[in-house]
């Protein structure tokens, strides 16, 4: 186990290295990137005073150095537009953006299992083709277009769902506020589902559909057959002998999985003017307020390879091959 | 496994694998027109995909109207709406400027398709030589190629594709190469597995003692053998990489605005939508979901007629 986590910490180092030298020289890819803070009136005097505040004038190395020194002590840049630091902006939204992919990744991943499980056992009768429709199409659809047709429909004709709004858990839960944040639980509910299930219907099909197949394979395996053999009963062999070992797949993709919910977020936040970290990021696009694109791209990044450095070491002591190998 | 002997044959010399090329191909056909046949759904998802492609190519000649000509008198008219003398001028409506939507459909399906299959040839190509090159030489090299993928894998796609284009400006151009770079590690991830495996093989020893370049080794004596899984990971990228030119379209970050596309055909029906002017979101979103869905039918069954063993992996 300490060389796995020693040899999978060094990787991790490598790389956030390369995700922020990455984002370090995307800066420089268009050009002189002092010209993002000047605008088009300026002076070459002006340019080039510019320039040398912003430390644009010093050898690029010099500069990756200083950007992740300023990294380090959490100074991810500051805004073009409203000139307070993006940290600042991206903290401000990070609940948000949190509760609701937590709650879109909570609904990928709870209903994909009974849904894979069921497809699996009940196999090729109709309940396993319509779930495995089901899933094919939900891999097959634009996640925003979702969204939209969920605001049509859902939200417009029928009412049954707000179309957009954002009632907030976190932020009163984060003050020490625990009644607000209890009472504000049914409405905050009933916002996070529509974009909730947008973000997670992609995830959810896809998870079934592995769910599924890894429980197929398994199920074929001798030693299911020994322990339907020795008299178990059918719902013992399935959850207790089946299962676990079907879920080692599952759980080496729910790394990855954050990722995908991750780039979920820009779109969907964006169809239902939810007021996270994704919409900021579109917001930004629009402005072309580089700096924050910068800070939110690097700020998911290492969020997401904390994670899945975290999934790896669960992996790890569930599959004793890897933690002993 | 014994079903993917047509592509896949090992354990034979390379002028023996020249000479199959015209054994087995009559009979691969044949499978593959039985499998199909067989079953079914790959027969829709093909014809759809035809027409899309016949759609992609004769666009121009088919569009019943100029895609970008605005025409502010007839600004959304819903589909299906009979003018004065009961003809249907728009059979799927405007939009906010008076441009006919289906005309519109029509030669999305053109930035569509071949931004897909642009991005995965250049991803395709860029990893399978990459792949190819850590299999089969090993040591240093793959420890540098394969860190790189770790270190892409590791980087949530779409953002890296928003921090460039940002920066870089959006343009066809940009966003082919974006999306293009972005796909190569799975590519060359299956590459050098399935290098690994037939460079042990006795054709490539064969190969190699009557004194074969170490090109011709890896592109014609291995490269043939590996095809089958890259063609299966490739119908389900194009899938992919449509899905995702859409959402960056939708960000602003795809095409110009000029240059009608599904993604951004959605884009813009978002301010229409709680007027409930419903065709401006349905009918580009149903084009892309049908497009992307015979895609994934396809790859299925490609995967499942070409090498089974990829179930469960993509």
């Amino acid at each position: 186990m300490g060389r796995y986590l020693a040899r999978r910490l060094l990787q991790s180092i490598l790389v956030i290295f390369g995700v922020t030298l990455f984002s370090f020289l995307s800066l420089h890819l268009a050009g002189d990137p002092t010209l993002l803070y000047v605008n088009e009136r300026a002076t070459d005097a002006q340019i080039a005073e510019t320039r040398h505040r912003l430390g644009f004038d010093r050898p690029l190395y010099e500069q990756y150095l200083a950007f992740m020194g300023r990294l380090v002590r959490g100074d991810f840049g500051k805004s073009l537009v409203t000139k307070t630091p993006a940290m600042e902006l991206i903290t401000t939204r990070l609940p948000a953006t949190i509760e609701l992919t937590v709650f879109a990744m909570l609904l990928a991943i709870t209903l994909s299992i009974p849904i894979g499980l069921l497809a699996a056992t009940k196999r090729g009768t109709p309940y396993d083709g319509g779930i495995m429709l089901f899933a094919i199409f939900g891999q097959s659809m634009p996640s925003f277009w979702l969204g939209l047709m969920l605001m049509l429909y859902v939200g417009l004709h029928w009412k049954i769902l707000p179309i957009s709004g954002h009632v907030p858990l976190l932020d009163p839960l984060l003050a020490g506020d625990f009644k607000t944040a209890i009472g504000n639980i049914p409405r905050a509910l009933q916002h996070l589902i529509m974009p909730g299930v947008t973000i997670a219907m992609f995830s959810l099909s896809r998870n079934a559909r592995l769910i599924r197949s890894s429980m197929l394979e398994v199920l074929a395996l001798d030693y299911v057959r020994t322990a339907r053999a020795k008299g178990l009963r059918e719902r013992t062999v399935i959850i207790r002998h089946a299962f676990r070992n079907a879920l080692i797949p599952f759980v080496t993709i729910l790394g990855l999985e954050f990722g995908f919910l991750l780039s979920g977020v820009v779109v969907v936040e964006t169809v239902f003017s939810w007021p996270g970290v994704g919409r900021l990021v579109f917001n930004s696009i629009n402005q072309r307020d580089i700096p924050v694109v910068q800070a939110t791209v690097v700020f998911f990044s290492l969020l997401f390879v904390g994670l899945n450095l975290l999934v790896d070491l669960i992996y790890a002591r569930l599959d004793p091959r890897i933690r002993l190998g | 496994m014994a079903e993917k002997t047509s592509l896949a044959v090992p354990a034979a010399p390379p002028e023996v694998i020249r000479l199959q090329e015209d054994v087995p191909e009559a009979s691969f056909w044949r499978r593959a027109r039985h499998s199909l046949l067989r079953t079914r759904w790959p027969i829709l998802a093909l014809l759809i995909l035809s027409l899309v492609v016949f759609l992609a190519i004769f666009g121009p000649q088919i569009a019943p109207k100029d895609p970008n000509r605005i025409t502010l008198a007839a600004r959304l008219k819903p589909p299906f709406e009979r003018n004065a003398q009961g003809e249907m001028v728009y059979i799927l409506g405007t939009d906010s400027l008076g441009r006919d939507v289906l005309s519109r459909l029509i030669y999305g399906a053109r930035i569509s398709l071949s931004v897909g299959i642009v991005a995965v040839g250049i991803g395709g190509t860029l990893g399978t030589l990459l792949g190819l090159t850590a299999g089969y030489f090993g040591g240093r090299v793959d420890d540098v190629i394969m860190r790189l993928a770790d270190i892409q894998l590791a980087f949530p796609f779409i953002l890296l594709a928003i921090m460039v284009l940002v920066v870089l400006g959006a343009g066809v151009l940009n966003l082919v190469l974006v999306l293009g770079i972005g796909q190569w590690v799975t590519y060359a991830r299956i590459a050098r597995g399935e290098t690994m495996a037939q460079r042990e093989k006795e054709y490539i020893e064969a190969a190699r003692s009557i004194g074969a370049s170490h090109a011709r080794i890896m592109f014609r004596g291995i490269l043939p053998n590996i095809l089958a899984p890259l063609i299966v990971i490739a119908s389900f990228n194009v899938a992919s990489v449509i899905l995702a030119e859409a959402s960056l379209s939708f960000l602003g970050l795809g095409v110009p605005p000029t240059v009608p596309t599904w993604g951004g055909m959605l884009a813009e029906s978002r301010d229409q939508l709680l007027a409930n002017r419903w065709w401006l979101a349905v009918f580009p979103g149903l084009a892309i979901m049908l497009t992307v869905l015979s895609l994934n039918i396809l790859g299925d069954w490609l995967r499942d007629f070409l090498d089974p063993r990829l179930r469960g992996t993509v």
